[in-house]
């Protein structure tokens, strides 16, 4: 289109044209307003002591590393924070990816109906509102719902018992269909004549997939793993509609914390420098992912 | 296949059921395999559906003594009726802001020649990770200094910047997908930008803005942390938030009304995502995103 703009200087570049910026402005008016700005005052938030309410929440003042050195010696916070590590770990990182794929190559090979019923489930089971998931999972893991009876334990709530567990279970059969979706579109996407090359000579189901699949598979696995850690890290509406962090604080991952830390107990400063940690664990995984890509390309 | 194949196939009626390969053990294993990994996903839903036509539920799935009062409780409430209207205003509203945005920009960032476009893209991406537990304290404050808090309308522009860092990397990639040369004859022919993106653009993408604007709603409706800080005026709670609510007042006792509720507030989702599953595979193929 620059071509035809005018018949001014230059008609081989490309110019910066002002109807660009015109249509551009109001995103960036928005994104300025109520995401860059507010993230740049998380920045600072996080280092002072402002409160919800009382004196503090007008009178508040920057306090350095005090925050810091308060999360250092909060044992909430450091359980808080391996919770965080064992969800995103257990539940996104190994769950979700070994399972994903898992469906994604069984769906691969069976029968149509099959395929297309519980590839539906699946999808279905993510595409539900957190809220209808967390409840269903919280009936299903009461004391008397069908996990305990299916167990033949049915005086046992298994949401006391083994909450984190619960929690991440719920979080993997939530989140498991982004993965598949992602194996899926990457495993036709795959040349087909190496496959059948593979298949040719001979190669077991094993071989083919460990030597052939895996590695041509592996720009897609490490983009799977970075979007699931990155979307499970900040998962909250699901843990807090099921158990609000407890029993005690045995489910209180860093997003609950934060939560609590700003709206109930009322630290707004505090709950911001926790909330600031979780960026940072977002980008330590995010650096390993991209790294991991790059040695490889 | 050959005539032999075909001729066996007709005389074994065991192999007609699967006519397009001969049934092994490791055929048998994945679909076995993948019937119980389905119950394992279609159990806890079934409760749901079975739970809201049961006379007197309880935590368990058991068949129904079949019943309509369920719902007609829960549709008799204005509760639940005034939660379905906050969240059609809230996740509506939303939806047109994000979409409306995300076309607009995309366009510039698609076709036209910006300066430092790949770190804007980048910065884009990178913005669409970070956690809302990080920008809901900031916000909250910008809010009680703006005077916003407790209103649909300004949780809806919250919720609309935090779905727009992704929408526009999908719509741009949408607009990528089209190609310009139906642009530059409009553009040839006389025709202004405005022209050229509502009579060329516009047409071609729909089925990108379709899915930008369904995934937006989808997200929007199940939106639960940001009403629930930002909007504490009880009147319009959204139905995450009403349902929150239910299930701690008095959900322990009513498992009918409960999954009635949950059951009629997933179905708009269930029926959008049926309407756009038919574009959004290709949106999965994105193997080598991470690649610097």
């Amino acid at each position: 289109m620059a071509v035809v703009a005018g018949l001014g200087p230059r008609l081989d570049r490309e110019r910066f044209q002002w109807s660009s910026l015109a249509m551009l402005t109001p995103a960036l008016a928005l994104l300025g307003l109520l995401f860059v700005f507010p993230v740049l005052y998380a920045g600072y938030l996080g280092f002072t002591n402002l409160a919800l309410v009382g004196a503090r929440s007008r009178d508040y003042s920057f306090t350095g590393l005090d925050n810091v050195v308060r999360m250092l010696g909060d044992y909430v916070f450091v359980k808080s924070a391996w919770l965080t590590l064992i969800f995103v770990v257990g539940s996104a990182i190994v769950g979700q990816s070994v399972l994903g794929m898992a469906l994604a190559l069984l769906l691969r090979n069976a029968v149509v109906p099959i395929r297309l019923i519980v590839g539906s489930i699946v999808i279905v089971a993510w595409v539900l509102p957190e809220i209808t998931v967390a409840l269903v999972w919280y009936a299903f893991s009461q004391a008397g719902g069908t996990l305990s009876i299916l167990l033949r334990h049915s005086d046992t709530n298994f949401l006391v018992v083994v909450p984190m567990l619960i929690v991440s279970l719920a979080n993997l059969w939530r989140n498991v269909a982004f993965s598949m979706l992602v194996f899926s579109a990457g495993l036709r996407n795959l040349p087909t004549e190496v496959l059948e090359a593979a298949e040719v000579e001979g190669a077991s189901v094993w071989r083919r997939y460990r030597q052939v699949i895996l590695p041509l598979l592996k720009p897609t696995i490490l983009t799977n793993l970075l979007l699931v850690t990155i979307l499970n890290l900040s998962e909250f509406t699901l843990i807090y509609a099921m158990t609000q962090g407890g029993p005690g604080i045995e489910t209180m991952t860093l997003p609950l914390y934060v939560y609590q830390e700003a709206f109930v107990f009322h630290q707004l400063g505090y709950g911001t420098a926790i909330s600031l940690v979780l960026v940072l664990i977002g980008a330590v995984f995010s650096l390993l992912f991209v790294r991991a890509a790059r040695s490889q390309a | 296949m050959s005539a032999v194949q075909a001729k066996r196939m007709r005389a074994d009626p065991s192999l007609i059921v699967v006519p397009y390969r001969r049934v092994s053990v490791a055929a048998l294993a994945t679909n076995v395999v993948l019937v119980l990994l389905g119950c394992f996903f279609v159990l806890p839903m079934l409760w749901m559906i079975f739970a809201s036509l049961d006379a007197n539920p309880d935590w368990a799935i058991k068949l129904p003594s079949l019943t309509l009062t369920n719902f007609a409780d829960v549709i008799g409430t204005a509760g639940a009726l005034s939660s379905f209207r906050s969240s059609l205003i809230l996740a509506g509203a939303t939806t047109v802001i994000t979409t409306v945005l995300a076309v607009l920009a995309a366009y510039p960032l698609s076709r036209m020649h910006i300066p430092f476009k790949r770190g804007f893209m980048l910065a884009i991406l990178f913005a669409s990770g970070l956690p809302v537990s990080m920008l809901v304290v900031p916000v909250y404050q910008l809010y009680v200094y703006l005077g916003w808090l407790d209103s649909l309308y300004t949780t809806a522009l919250f919720l609309a910047a935090s779905s727009l860092p992704f929408a526009i990397w999908l719509m741009k990639n949408f607009i990528d997908a089209v190609p310009a040369e139906l642009e530059h004859a409009a553009a040839i022919d006389g025709a202004g930008t405005v022209r050229i993106l509502r009579q060329v653009v516009l047409p071609l993408t729909v089925p990108g803005i379709a899915v930008t604007a369904i995934y937006t709603f989808i997200n929007a409706w199940g939106a639960f942390i940001i009403p629930f800080v930002l909007n504490s005026n009880p009147d319009d709670q959204p139905g995450p938030v009403e349902i929150y609510n239910f299930m701690g007042s008095h959900g322990l006792f009513k498992f009918g009304d409960l999954a009635v509720f949950s059951l009629l507030f997933s179905l708009p989702v269930i029926v959008l995502y049926l309407f756009m599953s038919r574009y959004f595979s290709g949106a999965f193929s994105f193997s080598g995103a991470v690649r610097g």
